[in-house]
């Protein structure tokens, strides 16, 4: 009875949306710390123990797996029920359904990591995971694009605000995706393991046209989605030009999904198809920073707020470490600069700009402000944030100085040639060149790390505090009735 | 016509037909003063719902 009542007197459906904030946090704990234990294996290999359970190769996608899928996913997933939620003005269609999405997702997130750890892989980056969890994956996708659809043709708004935009385009991108790149036979029914459809230089092209996607639409237009909604909802002041905000829609929308090519530059793929890759990369800086600007100028009169607020501050960071690392990824992708940068750390930094300084902060921004509203409180603590706030920035530009240092060297070394034209160094004296940037990037690591555990910390707190003040409200009415 | 229907001709075709639409796209976004106002009203959007106006952030 009392959960009919709480149900009509609460104009939106924030179940499910508590549910996924909450994992969000856990996952980034969980995710962030095997980041900086497989880090820390880099740079003192005797943590590995001689176990083959926790080897680099078995842990590095557990820790993909857990921050993009995990804490990405999942923050994705409860910023998108919010947003269409509160700019549609209507509740979510099929509850049920979304619950679902919950706990489908949270399976697939600990199926994978287990089977990572035991050792099975498909062996395609961000894509590792075999066929039966593939399968899962997919009914948890349909059942989100249902209701996030469904929500959106049962609102109350005639017209459906720009972010709602971006995380359809992203839901149905992913689906597309996430489809043809696990396109694969299984060697048995009752077995894990199973081989790609594709071969070769296709297969190569078609994981990296979901690979560079997987960042375009996943990575990218969903978080533009969080901006859009989190950075005007937070300034208090809407977003400075809603036109830009429809071309920078578009623009990437018709952009992203020619780039993945630019991938696979000097390998045994036509030479045209990699260089289109790069000319759209290229093309894309535009948008990018078109939408980079539209964001940063929506502060534009009220700039104070970065002084004041730890919140402001995180989604503005974002946005700027966003149009670097879009300014750095077209940089890459021309042949002849990733003929230095590829297969080096530099590359490991540019997608640590993006995932830490991009997509960890924009999450973090946008989950400070939701997370109150979800429980009807306020903040535990405005000083943990700002702390939070500068463990982050500490850790990024720790860990992507030490990677771009680190992979600069490498692609130097890598193609030194003495005067009788031989390699002027061998690759071990390359890997002993690197040991300090690897303990470099491990403490930056732990900076964020520590931000994290931070923030997990002053989210109990918080929520606690909501539902201590929920019951205290509850019990006298309950009395009086 | 031939030359539509030759499948070796899809990428740049769909290219052309993907360029051509984006154009449109901006045209139509800021090709009109009257438009572009009412586009321009769409911002308010997440604001419409403001029953928090205190900021529970603290922010």
């Amino acid at each position: 009875m009392s959960a009919t009542n709480a149900a009509v007197a609460e104009p939106y459906d924030y179940d499910v949306i508590k549910k996924f904030a909450v994992m969000a946090v856990v996952w980034a704990v969980v995710g962030m710390f095997v980041g900086v234990y497989i880090a820390s294996q880099l740079a003192w290999p005797v943590l590995n123990f001689d176990s083959p359970y926790i080897t680099f190769g078995r842990f590095r996608p557990v820790h993909t797996g857990a921050v993009i899928f995990g804490f990405g996913g999942s923050a994705l997933f409860a910023t998108s029920y919010y947003v269409v939620q509160r700019t549609c003005q209507t509740r979510l269609f099929a509850p049920g359904l979304a619950t679902f999405t919950f706990w489908g997702w949270q399976a697939v997130i600990v199926l994978a990591a287990l089977s990572y750890v035991m050792g099975y892989s498909q062996g395609k980056e961000y894509a590792e995971m075999e066929w039966p969890i593939d399968l899962l994956i997919l009914f948890v996708w349909v059942a989100y694009m249902a209701v996030f659809i469904g929500t959106l043709m049962q609102r109350k708004q005639a017209h459906i605000y720009v972010a709602n935009w971006f995380y359809l385009s992203f839901i149905l991108a992913t689906a597309i995706l996430h489809t043809f790149n696990n396109i694969a036979i299984p060697v048995g029914l009752f077995t894990l393991k199973s081989y790609s459809i594709f071969s070769g230089a296709q297969d190569a092209m078609v994981q990296w046209w979901y690979g560079h996607n997987a960042v375009g639409f996943f990575l990218t237009a969903a978080f533009l989605g969080m901006m859009y909604y989190f950075v005007p909802k937070h300034a208090g002041r809407p977003v400075y030009s809603y036109r830009l905000s429809i071309v920078h829609f578009w623009a990437l929308s018709f952009m992203y999904m020619w780039v993945g090519t630019h991938h696979l530059h000097w390998t045994a793929l036509p030479d045209w198809a990699s260089t289109l890759g790069a000319t759209f990369s290229i093309m894309l800086l535009l948008p990018s920073w078109g939408g980079m600007i539209n964001g940063i100028m929506t502060l534009s009169g009220a700039w104070d707020k970065l002084r004041t607020d730890p919140i402001m501050r995180f989604m503005i960071v974002a946005l700027s470490f966003y149009g670097m690392s879009t300014f750095e990824g077209p940089l890459m992708s021309l042949k002849d600069v990733n003929a230095l940068s590829h297969y080096t750390d530099w590359t490991v930094g540019h997608v640590h700009s993006g995932a830490l300084g991009w997509v960890a902060m924009i999450s973090f921004g946008s989950l400070y402000h939701m997370i109150p509203r979800l429980w009807n409180t306020q903040m535990y603590s405005i000083r943990l944030i700002n702390t939070h706030f500068w463990l982050a920035t500490i850790g990024v530009l720790l860990y992507i100085t030490a990677m771009w240092i680190s992979g600069i060297s490498q692609g130097l070394m890598w193609r030194a040639f003495d005067d009788f034209g031989n390699l002027q160094y061998s690759f071990v004296e390359s890997v002993a060149a690197m040991h300090p940037f690897y303990v470099m990037r491990a403490i930056g690591g732990m900076f964020f790390l520590a931000g994290m555990c931070l923030m997990a910390y002053n989210v109990y707190r918080t929520i606690r505090q909501g539902v201590l003040a929920a019951q205290a409200t509850a019990a006298p009415a309950a009395a009086a009735a | 016509m031939e030359w539509f229907a030759d499948p070796a001709n899809a990428k740049s075709l769909g290219l052309l037909i993907f360029f051509v639409t984006f154009c449109l796209i901006v045209l139509w976004v800021y090709g009109s003063k009257k438009r572009g106002k009412r586009l321009e009203e769409h911002k308010n959007i997440p604001f419409l719902d403001d029953e928090d106006m205190k900021d529970k952030s603290n922010g």
